[in-house]
């Protein structure tokens, strides 16, 4: 149940009241728990709510920290 | 969709994925040969072991690892007594129950919500408890009670629509908390030894509110490698390889594999939302006896919002628990839901006896679903 669903802020209005999207799906979201969320944001959203932000370029970063440490230890 | 995660090509993601995969498994032959048995991992988040089946890792390195499910699905690990109650709660005429839909089947000692819906309780499903507020706002005449299950992700969502039944004054509006909080059952699973792991993946998203380093005392005090991660493939795999480093090198030692989500400190606003409305307390446990701590309590001066004093008369039956579930074991990661009697003779997703095979999360109910080749596999050896 502690599923979390990344979701890309698209509006926020009064009340941490915000709607957020992802693949084609656009859900009413509250931004209660992380306030400083503005539109363009990535947001983890758990039961209706955004627990917390997503750093895409620390995402990123990861991957290619990955990619880097897969080409200098060879596959094997 | 050409492009993947931020800008990062779905053939890429691929093929990394892949390639980290057979990394993770060559590693895990390693620490095999090296240490004659297979690593065993404990996943304390349902999610993660949902995650692990239908994605298929967790049979592609069923040869190298052993993992077992942890406490850490919420509709498993809720105690019969409180199903009971909750179950219970719902035959009040003028009460409209509103609740995550995964504990609709779960049985309570005779009857289930669902059962009691199709009576005529007035159940509803939500997907946020702000429902919840809205339901209360719309039906002054009736008694709106939001049954709080969950760990520290989904406390600060309750504590949340709590907030805003006291700004609206709403005066028909209660909860039933079984909120539950992780540390404290790790420390009580990690405090008995009964059986010996190698290390630990800890939950993704409980971590976001808390922070990875809550975990500190996994590694230090316990002496165990522990990663906090994610919940794609990717992410699962990314977890392992830093596990299996830290377990072939015996490094005692956490690390976040999930860093671009989990902050080390977690999320400040949602810990102080769950400490306005509530304490720690003792509370019990399916597959533990109580644990000290472990519980989130509404505080007394909140009290009117507690669904157990609001309906203090109320008659709940004895609790019978079925003989024959594992359960209790299951989420205590004794045994794998294979080693269960019960597991896909009498109980099955359409008939199911404890929770794990009704909970989408629940290991029973993943088993079923991804792994039965497995378990024929293993019939035939």
């Amino acid at each position: 149940m502690c599923l979390g669903i990344p979701m890309r802020v698209t509006e926020i209005e009064k009340n941490f009241k915000a709607y957020a999207e992802t693949m084609g799906v656009k859900r009413p979201i509250s931004i209660k728990l992380v306030p400083e969320t503005k539109p363009g944001d990535f947001v983890l959203v758990h039961a209706g709510f955004a627990m917390e932000k997503i750093d895409p370029v620390e995402a990123r970063k990861r991957i290619e920290l990955f990619e880097k440490m897969l080409n200098l230890e060879g596959l094997d | 969709m050409e492009q993947g995660s931020f800008g990062y090509s779905v053939t890429n993601y691929n093929r990394l994925t892949e390639q980290l995969l057979n990394k993770v498994l060559k590693l895990g032959q390693k620490i095999a040969e090296k240490k004659g048995k297979k690593t065993k991992i404990m996943e304390v988040c349902g999610t993660h072991t949902v995650a692990f089946s239908r994605s298929g890792i967790a049979q592609l390195l069923s040869d190298v690892l052993d993992l077992r499910s942890g406490p850490g699905c919420p509709i498993c690990v809720t105690h019969q007594q409180d199903l009971d109650y909750m179950i219970s709660l719902s035959r009040i005429k003028e009460v409209i129950i509103v609740t995550f839909g995964d504990l609709l089947r779960v049985p309570g000692s005779f009857t289930s919500l669902e059962k009691e819906k199709a009576k005529g309780a007035d159940v509803h499903i939500c997907y946020s408890p702000l429902e919840a507020i809205d339901l209360a706002a719309a039906n002054t005449q009736k008694e709106i009670v939001l049954l709080g299950i969950g760990f520290e992700t989904t406390a600060p969502t309750i504590a949340t629509a709590l907030a805003q039944a006291r700004e609206k004054g709403l005066k028909n509006f209660s909860i039933y908390s079984t909120l539950k909080l992780v540390p404290p059952a790790l420390e009580a699973l990690l405090h008995e030894k009964k059986f010996d792991l190698d290390g630990l993946v800890l939950p993704g998203h409980v971590s976001t509110v808390l922070g990875s380093n809550t975990f500190d005392f996994i590694a230090q005090k316990y002496a165990l490698p522990c990663v906090v991660a994610g919940f794609e493939p990717l992410d699962l795999l990314m977890g392992l390889y830093y596990l299996l480093n830290s377990i072939m090198e015996e490094k005692a030692e956490l690390t976040n594999a999930y860093a671009h989500i989990v902050k080390e400190k977690g999320n400040k606003t949602a810990k102080e939302i769950i400490n306005l409305f509530f304490e720690e307390g003792e509370t019990l446990w399916r597959g533990f006896a109580s644990i000290p701590g472990s519980g989130l309590k509404l505080r007394t001066e909140y009290n009117d919002f507690e669904a157990r004093s609001r309906f203090n008369n109320l008659e709940i039956p004895q609790t019978e628990v079925f003989s024959g579930c594992s359960c209790g074991d299951i989420i205590t990661g004794k045994l794998t839901p294979f080693d269960c009697l019960l597991f896909n003779t009498s109980c099955t997703p359409l008939t199911p006896v404890g929770p794990c095979m009704v909970s989408s999360e629940g290991a029973c109910s993943a088993y079923y679903q991804y792994r039965q080749q497995t378990q024929q596999e293993i019939l035939l050896h």
